[in-house]
């Protein structure tokens, strides 16, 4: 508790790897979150002990790959009901979740959890220049108040520069539902 | 001619005689127009009663004709004498019409047993409900279906009672897809209930349970929220009940149940996820499991399955304060947890709803440990959030596997601590 400021949360952490388990670093981080003020996300100082993994090689792979795609790419439901996900998609996927990533962070507080329920629609759009734009819309689960959130997000990638996501907005839910 | 062949059918069929024995099909090749003619001739003979299953249509392409038995010799020697080629395709028509018929019969019986019932993947609300049939049929002595009650769109709600005999021995619940977008619980229901009558008589726990107890097991506790995630919408989780004054349909049937009913922990707002509903029980769904409880009178645990967070949990979540039998559901949880990460390593935490998840009233637990019901628990399943409520059909059986040995560890302790 810090007087007129917030709550400060220190944290000793294990990182692992999605795609190998027995792939893991420590890391020690800072969250503050800010009294009051709803609108600002809490702040993360973090330090790795460890460097993470090289995996220039997969990204120029997955970047070839849609670089050379003669239509730009689209795809709904990743993961489908059943939790498939095509081999093709799986870096979109992951693409997604560390996008997602960003936008939970400046969505969160202190009664919140977010998870990344589903990628309903991806469109990538077409640039001139060398990097790569998706725009997804995705599903956030908040765990306390159970509801799924619809979200766009637009995310610019390069193997070099790494992720960006450069707009988001909340979606209304469907009147249907 | 076919007329009388149709006629002559029936009246076997009828008579049950076999129509086919000693007949042949022969496969028979013209190769020029003059034996092409010659084979016509041959299927306008009426007393040869040949039947070509492939016509005369040009010299080279084969002609295939079933010959019945008392016709073959004629036939063959005609084809021979015409220098006409021919070879042998079927010995003889009727045995291979019995074989058929057998290997039919045989495949029917394969479909309605639960042998091959596909546990590893995610079913529909009709395939879980005909399979339920196929294990009362498979466990006559051990499994039979009650319907509790109706949903709001006057589904069947199904239980599955596994009894070994005695009158209204002492009870266990289980009831799994209470909230529907949550799947991985109805496949583990299905694979679950499977486990149990096929381990009567053969694992000693499960045995010595049944023995003394009953189970009653609800696979699908949520019917029109799970048939709603397989039609509309994934995601569903609450019931299908319209809310008067709203256009927001459905009510958290698991912060319907009177416990605590109406606190922070649930939502007064009729489109949100957590909507408790108008007033207690006034979800079918519920009010079925209630009256159930309650006119059964000797249910000793309830244990209700959900997904996602790896957890498991015990009363209260309307409240922090612990309940009165605190320690004692803590180091069952405790044991439980541990034999559940011995299959894969599959960590989960345990405590109270209100410590280890957050504050939740109207839960079922709650109710039924304010109802007298001690051994009350909540499972979280898979996973922490990886894929969340799309957990991929591969986890199924590894996590119903992982979740037995826990399951089985609350069963025991009920069984061994009589109230």
């Amino acid at each position: 508790d810090i007087d007129d400021v917030g709550h400060k949360y220190h944290l000793e952490l294990v990182l692992e790897d999605v795609l190998d388990k027995d792939s893991t670093v420590n890391c020690t981080a800072e969250v503050l979150y800010h009294l009051g003020n709803k609108n600002s996300a809490p702040s993360v100082q973090f330090t790795l002990e460890e460097e993470l993994k090289n995996t220039d090689e997969a990204d120029n792979i997955f970047y070839n790959r849609i670089k050379s795609l003669e239509k730009e790419l689209v795809a709904e439901n990743i993961p489908d009901s059943h939790g498939n996900v095509s081999p093709e998609m799986e870096p979109v996927r992951l693409l997604a979740w560390v996008a997602s990533g960003y936008v939970i962070w400046q969505n969160s507080t202190e009664n919140t959890k977010f998870q990344l329920a589903q990628i309903k629609h991806v469109k990538q759009v077409k640039r001139s220049d060398e990097y790569l734009e998706f725009d997804y819309t995705i599903l956030l689960h908040e765990m306390v108040s159970q509801e799924i959130i619809p979200w766009q997000m637009t995310v610019l990638w390069h193997p070099q520069h790494g992720v960006q996501v450069t707009q988001d907005s909340r979606q209304p839910k469907h009147a249907s539902e | 001619m076919k007329i009388l062949l149709v006629f002559a059918a029936l009246v076997a069929a009828a008579c049950s005689e076999q129509l086919f024995v000693g007949d042949q099909v022969l496969r028979v090749t013209a190769s020029n127009e003059e034996q092409l003619t010659l084979l016509r001739v041959l299927g306008e003979q009426a007393e040869l009663q040949v039947d070509f299953w492939r016509h005369p249509t040009s010299p080279g392409h084969p002609v295939d004709m079933r010959v019945p038995f008392p016709s073959l010799q004629a036939v063959k020697i005609f084809l021979e004498s015409n220098s006409i080629s021919y070879s042998i395709m079927i010995e003889d028509v009727q045995e291979l019409l019995d074989e058929e018929k057998k290997t039919m019969m045989k495949s029917r019986r394969i479909e309605r047993s639960t042998n091959t019932f596909d546990f590893a993947s995610y079913h529909t609300i009709e395939e879980i409900y005909d399979w339920m049939d196929t294990l009362v049929d498979d466990y006559p002595s051990l499994v039979s279906k009650i319907q509790i009650g109706q949903s709001y769109e006057n589904r069947p709600l199904y239980v599955l009672k596994f009894s070994t005999g005695g009158s209204n021995r002492p009870a266990i619940w289980l009831d799994t897809g209470i909230h529907s977008r949550e799947w991985i619980t109805q496949a583990t229901g299905v694979w679950t209930a499977n486990k149990i009558a096929e381990e009567y008589g053969h694992d000693p726990s499960i045995t010595a349970i049944l023995d003394s107890m009953d189970i009653f097991f609800e696979i699908v506790t949520n019917p029109d929220g799970f048939a709603f995630t397989h039609s509309s919408n994934r995601m569903w989780r609450k019931t299908r009940s319209i809310n008067a004054g709203s256009h927001c349909i459905g009510v958290d049937p698991n912060r319907n149940w009177d416990a605590g009913f109406g606190g922070s922990g649930s939502s007064s707002n009729p489109c949100s996820e957590t909507y408790r509903g108008p007033y207690a029980h006034s979800e079918s769904e519920v009010k079925a499991i209630v009256d159930f409880i309650i006119g059964h009178g000797n249910v000793k645990s309830v244990i209700s399955i959900h997904s996602y967070s790896q957890m498991l949990l015990f009363p209260y979540g309307y409240k922090t304060a612990p309940p009165p039998h605190y320690q004692e559901l803590n180091e069952l949880a405790k044991k439980a947890v541990s034999d559940l990460a011995a299959a894969y390593g599959t960590k989960y935490t345990y405590g109270s709803i209100a410590n280890t998840i957050y504050l939740a009233d109207g839960t079922t637990v709650d109710w039924a440990y304010d109802n007298g019901v001690k051994y009350s628990f909540t499972f979280e399943l898979r996973d922490t959030g990886h894929y969340g409520f799309l957990l991929p059909s591969t986890q199924i059986i590894p996590t119903a596997t992982e979740t037995w040995p826990a399951l089985l560890d609350i069963m025991v302790h009920v069984l061994e601590h009589p109230y």
